[in-house]
This record gives structure tokens, sequence and C-alpha cells, in this order.
């Protein structure tokens, strides 16, 4: 069954940018989903249609969840590249600024690392490999503390609970360790970003996010894909019709 | 099942075949105080070697699972420890210590119910590893260093989760238990930072790259007692799946290596883990 998650049926609010990672009632059905993102003033370029032909589908097995955590690392590499040639970042604070310096740094290795990774992955047949995606940060005041940190927030929580949700698709071990290894960087951001940016003494690892036997979220690919595109920043669409299912013993 | 017997059976004889440098391994946190005598475990491959990967370990997933176990044992003891010791001030250190303990509780609960009759029991631990450490104040070092001590030991328990973990999920694949064990694997590495930031914010180095979240190379970091380097050795790898990731992105070891946290083996998590458990010889 294929799910259209189009622009007019998600409200890019602020307020839902923050809670997007809570959408877990939001109707994905089975294992087919058309990313189809949208710009952000529809009124003057209309939805960004697919291009012609088929859209990329970031495939099966392993590659396919490869390229499901390429997809995520471009688009937090994007958002952190804005996020330091922005006004809030040239004025922040030194501790704040080395943070948001180096969660940009991070990134951007961890999506050169899949991008050679997955290449390596398809013996560099291209046509395997997720191409750039375009992102559209526009709605995000990158001179504001509140905006660049609380998208910040949403992006390290949601990229912590994406890769433990699939790490049970995923075949090969050492994949699995690498995906092990960039989940706890992740993790180590959200709990940064939270303990500068939220009020609490708490919020680093906040019972808004981990539940009452201590664990974190692990969000399927669908619903995290689905929240991706309803934050309204992904504009180049691609399916994520083959994903593998969680290999239970 | 008694803890001893179990550490004596995670390191199964199929490890010692492997052991090639030990004392590397070892490193100053095993060669201090007696507790390296239960030590006398046989160590795997050093962390980092690039074939820290546990698919090799041979253990089952119900090893796995009590190692975490062990290790969750330790720090909800330590947590419960420290927040009645009285050495923590009230404020942001108290209402850490008080979040993390929540956590490290529940994963000690959450781990029991799941193993049932296999879970291991808890040991007797020793925070002052035979007198080196007095974090909790008991023996007269005074609040200030005995605070300094219980934000060393955390960062140390903590970062030591995170590498635990890590290294025991290969061995979880296609089991029920990989998914909840990386749940909170993640949680581990949360806490990790915000230690590694609180004690960094004590010290006055919030804006030293060895005192971030995150670990810089395999450098423990400003205050860290010498004792703790093998929880960071094999941190300093720049290499992933193969790809040299200073040369393909032109970032700096430093931004490489922090972008990407190690596994460590069981064995050599065992091995910090043992240095505060007691054994019979203590009592």
């Amino acid at each position: 069954m294929k799910v259209e998650v189009s622009s007019e049926t998600h409200s890019k609010s602020n307020n839902s940018r923050r809670k997007f990672l809570k959408m877990g009632g939001l109707a994905v059905v089975g294992s087919s989903l058309l990313l189809y993102g949208c710009s952000d003033d529809d009124d003057i370029s209309g939805p960004v249609t697919p291009t012609p032909g088929e859209p990329f589908d970031l495939g099966s097995g392993d590659v396919g969840i490869l390229n499901y955590a390429y997809a995520l690392e471009q688009l937090e590499a994007e958002f952190y590249t804005q996020v330091i040639a922005g006004s809030y970042f040239a004025s922040a604070d030194p501790e704040e600024k080395l943070i948001l310096q180096d969660l940009y740094d991070h990134e951007v290795i961890h999506r050169e690392f899949f991008k050679a990774a997955i290449t390596g992955a398809v013996g560099g047949d291209m046509s395997k490999v997720l191409p750039e995606l375009e992102f559209d940060f526009s709605g995000v005041d990158f001179g504001s503390r509140d905006a660049v940190l609380g998208t910040a927030q949403v992006l390290e929580d949601t990229g912590v609970s994406a890769y433990n949700g699939a790490g049970a698709r995923i075949e090969l071990p050492l994949y699995l360790t690498i995906a092990g290894k960039i989940v706890s960087v992740e993790a180590r951001h959200a709990a940064a970003i939270r303990s500068i940016y939220l009020p609490g003494n708490t919020e680093f690892a906040g019972d808004d996010v981990i539940d009452a036997n201590g664990l974190d979220p692990a969000t399927p690919p669908a619903d995290v894909l689905a929240a991706v595109v309803a934050t309204g920043f992904l504009t180049t669409p691609f399916t994520a019709n083959n994903l593998p299912a969680p290999m239970v013993g | 099942m008694n803890i001893i017997k179990f550490l004596d059976e995670f390191t199964s004889e199929s490890l010692t075949q492997k052991v090639s440098s030990r004392r590397d391994v070892f490193g100053t946190f095993g060669s201090l105080g007696k507790k390296a005598a239960l030590a006398a475990i046989p160590f795997g491959m050093a962390a980092g070697s690039g074939k820290a990967f546990a698919q090799t370990n041979g253990n089952t997933p119900i090893d796995s699972l009590n190692l975490a176990l062990t290790l969750e044992y330790l720090e909800a003891e330590f947590y419960i420890r420290a927040l009645d010791s009285g050495v923590l001030p009230a404020g942001r250190p108290e209402d850490v210590y008080n979040q993390i303990s929540k956590h490290e509780t529940a994963h000690v609960e959450f781990l029991k119910t799941n193993l049932g009759d296999a879970a291991v029991e808890s040991p007797e631990f020793d925070f002052t590893v035979g007198g080196m450490f007095d974090p909790f104040n008991e023996n007269g070092i005074g609040q200030e260093t005995a605070y300094a001590q219980l934000l060393a030991l955390a960062q140390a328990f903590e970062d030591t989760g995170v590498r635990a973990y890590k290294g025991q999920a290969p061995n979880l694949m296609g089991t029920a238990f990989l998914t909840p064990a990386l749940q909170i694997h993640s949680v581990e590495a949360k806490h990790a930072s915000e230690i590694r930031r609180l004690r960094a914010f004590v010290l006055g180095e919030t804006l030293n790259d060895n005192a971030l979240g995150w670990i810089t190379l395999n450098n423990r970091g400003p205050g860290m007692p010498e004792a703790t380097q093998a929880v960071y050795d094999g941190e300093e790898n720049i290499s992933q799946g193969g790809v040299d990731l200073v040369a393909a992105t032109g970032f700096s070891a430093t931004s490489v290596s922090q972008s990407f946290d190690e596994p460590m083996t069981g064995e050599t998590a065992t091995a910090i883990a043992s240095l505060f458990i007691k054994t019979d010889s203590d009592n």
C-alpha cells in the first residue's frame, strides 16, 4: 500500500516540530511510503513533485538501512551547515558555539561516512546510493536561539530513536556495530543540546523521552520518515518501499 | 547464579586462545590494588584492534545480558550510595545523579525480569577499590575530593557502559533483546554526556576539547585518574568500515574520533567492573 505524505496534511508549526517524535499514531500503513516533500512557500512554488520517472528507492536489506541512515545524516548535516552560517551561531556564547561547531563536524563526518560506506557496499553502483538530497530550512530562523536549539533537539532526539529502531533490521554485525558507534554519539548530542536548552536539570535524559524502564525510544523507519516529512525540511522525494523488517529469532 | 562463577564463565576457554597482549589491555586501571587479582580472568583483544566486534567472542545472548546486568548493578548501587553520602551539592549535581539513579535502577529491574532464573545475583561492591578512593567520604577524605571522585567514577562507569553495550550488540542479533539493549545503550550515552559536562563545569573546563560530552581521541579528560585510561583506550580510532575518515573527509582526527564511539569487549568491561567487586578473599 502506498501512502502519500504531502504538505497539506501536516502543520509545520514550531509545535509540530517539537512534537514530531510523538506522532506514533500517524497513519503510515504498510511498508510503503512515498516521501513527498514540499517547499516552505507553497503559494510560490507549489509542492515539489517527484522527478520524472521513479523517485529513488532506499533499497532493501542492509543497503536500504544504510541509505535510510544516510538520509537522516544528510538532514542533520545540512541543518548544522546552516546553523554555523547563521547569526545566532555568530553571537552564541563560547560553550554553545563549541557544541554547535562539534555537532556540525560530527554530522558532516557521519554523512560522508555513509556515502563512502554505501558506495563500497554496492560495488560503486551509484544508482543504488541515495543522491544528495535537497532541503528547505527557510522556516527556521537561524538568528534565533530557540529555533536553532529547539530544532537541533528534535533532530538529535529523532536520530537516536531512528537508529534504535533500525538496529534489529541490520543483517551484518559490522554495520550494527557501526550504527552503535554513531547512535551513542547522537545520544551524547541530544543530552548536551537538551542540557543547554531546556530549563530543568534532568532534561538531558528527560522523562518526556525515556520510559519507566529507563529505555530510549526505538522508532520504526516509516514513522521516522513520516515525521521528517512533516517538518517540511525535505524537498527531494524518495521512497522507502523495501526496507527490511526487524529480525527477531 | 554466583557472580564470580559467571565472570569466569563469561570469559570462556575459547577466549584464552585469543589472548595476545594482556598487559597492554590491562593498562594502569588493572594494575592498581589487590582487585587486579580477580582480573586473572583471561583477557580478549584490545578494544579498537579492529577485531573487537563481538561476533567473534562466542558468548551467548544470556552471557551478554548478564554482563549488562552486572554493570547495571554496579551503576545502580553507586548512584544510590552517592545520593545517600551527602557529598553531592544540591541543585544540578544532585538532580543529575537522581535522574541517572532512577534509570540505572530501572535497568536492573528490567534486565532481571527479562533474564528470570538466568539472572546473576548482585555482587558486593567496593567503590573504594581497596581504599584507593573515598567517593562517599566514608574515610574522611573530605567533601571536595570525594565529590571529584564521585564525578570521575560516574564518568568512567558511564563511558564504560556505553562501550560495553555496544560491544555486546552483535551477540544479541536475531533475539528480542537487541532492541531493548540498544534502548539502554543510548540512555547510558546521555548519562555519559551529562556527567562529562557536569564535571567540565565543576572543573571550569567547559571549553576544553577533552572535557566535552563526547570523547576526543583516547583522552580520558582533565582530572580523570590515570587508573581510568583503560576506559578510553581504542577511542582514538579514525577508520570506520575500512574508510580512513580523516583522509576521506578532511576533518581532523580529533573531530573524526569524536564522531564515533568505539565498542569494548566483554572481557575488558568485565575487568574494569571487577575492580569494584569484592571477592571472597576480601572478607
